[in-house]
């Protein structure tokens, strides 16, 4: 590793509060994503097994 | 008068109600929101004698006496009208430097200096690069520490 | 003008709108986010008073005004929801507390981060942190109360109660750095008058904050959209909509 990453990834001795802060925006932001999609494909899968088409009306 | 019209008066007379109750609570216990008082405060009376409490202001520069047995430290705060003593014994934060605002909590003593328990720095809103900050000729002191 | 804005309110096709901006969205968020962090981390220089560490600040606060913001979206949406009974309005409060909790707690935990070394403590009960305290639990109860209610109308209608009396936070957690003598600094950017920030310094900040901001609406489409497909589960068009295949 070269002297200025080396110096990058340091922040000057406050790496580990930066680094800790961006780490956990990145796995929130990450998740937030992850969380949003996996919901919809829940909600559509169980939609779709509960509310077979043409069927009438089904008390949810 | 139709039901439309009388549920956004509900929700105004709601939120009209609860900013009333919440703006009259915040009145009411003004002295607890204050984080820390001022040494104009102090100098005024409005400090608790007895009882811990936090004082807030700008460490003075060439206050700060460092005892080099240990970490005693002892320096002026000023709000620009009035200066307390502190007295203080521990790590200070990283932002600890003579002109930058400080808080710190503890009580008065007698002789009516500040000794304090805890020091923790308070950085004002502005950001720049140094060399920004040293060809800004010594800006006028904020009276806001 | 008003009829355009009368069809969109239309769960179906607000679900149509979201489901065409989401991606695009999130594209156009991540290429921000990869400009903010080129110019955050490496093409700003170091702060004179707080050296590098200052750099928290390109997460903290867009995280921080997101929390507000998406308040705004939960409490307007809620109080709409109220007046004109909009079934939308409900999808989207609902889509939106989870994500404003999620900004708030990142608020909240950064700002922790950065607190510690610059003030020397993680956390202090001073107006500005116990106010954004608030607003974390004002999100965990409308979510508990959404789980707590089966009817799905009437844990609408609860919550947007809750979130329409809790909006009286957001100008407390606004303006008490001004009100009483906080540890926290006052405002770096207000609205009126320049902002008290190097233009080196401000550039990353303002495409952080727009990346998180279009992040936000793309999560908040996605969201409402799996609200509205609840909603109207016994609707036609969904389902069209899921006999036509899962749409992904």
């Amino acid at each position: 590793m070269t002297n200025e990453l080396r110096e990058f990834f340091a922040m000057g001795g406050y790496g580990l509060f930066v680094w800790s802060s961006y780490g956990l925006t990145a796995l929130l932001l990450v998740g937030n994503l992850v969380l949003a999609v996996r919901r919809e494909r829940r909600v559509i899968r169980e939609l779709s097994r509960r509310l077979p088409v043409g069927a009438g009306h089904d008390p949810a | 008068m139709t039901p439309r019209r009388r549920r956004m008066l509900t929700i105004g007379l709601l939120i009209a109600g609860m900013a009333l109750a919440t703006g009259l609570i915040l009145q009411a216990f003004e002295q607890n929101l204050m984080y820390f008082y001022s040494p104009a405060d102090i100098a005024a009376g409005k400090a608790p004698p007895d009882r811990d409490f936090r004082i807030g202001g700008m460490v003075v520069e060439g206050s700060v006496q460092r005892d080099p047995q240990s970490l005693a430290v002892t320096f002026e705060l000023t709000d620009y009208q009035h200066q307390t003593t502190v007295q203080y014994t521990g790590i200070l934060p990283d932002l600890f430097r003579e002109g930058q605002g400080i808080v710190a909590h503890g009580r008065l003593d007698a002789a009516g200096q500040f000794k304090a328990r805890e020091v923790l720095a308070k950085h004002d809103e502005n950001y720049m690069p140094p060399e920004v900050a040293a060809s800004l000729k010594k800006a006028p002191p904020g009276v806001r520490p | 003008m008003f009829k355009t804005l009368h069809k969109y309110a239309s769960p179906m096709h607000f679900h149509a709108l979201a489901r065409r901006w989401s991606t695009p969205l999130l594209w156009l968020s991540a290429v921000l986010f990869a400009a903010g962090l080129a110019g955050g981390l490496v093409m700003a220089p170091a702060d004179y008073q707080q050296g590098e560490s200052f750099r928290i600040i390109y997460v903290h606060v867009p995280s921080a005004w997101l929390s507000m913001f998406a308040y705004m979206v939960m409490a307007g949406a809620g109080a709409v929801s109220l007046i004109w009974r909009v079934k939308l309005m409900d999808a989207l409060a609902r889509a939106a507390a989870p994500l404003g909790a999620s900004f708030t707690a990142l608020a909240l935990a950064t700002g922790s981060l950065w607190g510690k070394p610059m003030w020397g403590t993680w956390w202090v009960w001073d107006a500005r942190l116990t106010s954004e305290l608030l607003l974390l639990f004002l999100y965990l109860g409308y979510m508990a109360l959404q789980s707590a209610i089966d009817d799905r109308r009437a844990a609408a209608r609860a919550g947007a109660v809750l979130a329409v009396v809790g909006v009286v936070n957001i100008p407390i957690i606004h303006y008490s750095v001004e009100w009483w003598s906080t540890l926290h600094q006052p405002a770096t950017i207000t609205r009126l008058g320049a902002p008290a920030m190097a233009t080196s310094m401000l550039i990353p900040l303002l495409l952080m904050a727009l990346a998180f901001q279009l992040l936000f609406f793309a999560l908040l489409f996605i969201r409402a959209r799996s609200e509205l497909l609840e909603f109207e589960q016994r609707s036609l068009w969904v389902r069209e909509l899921l006999g036509q295949g899962s749409p992904r």
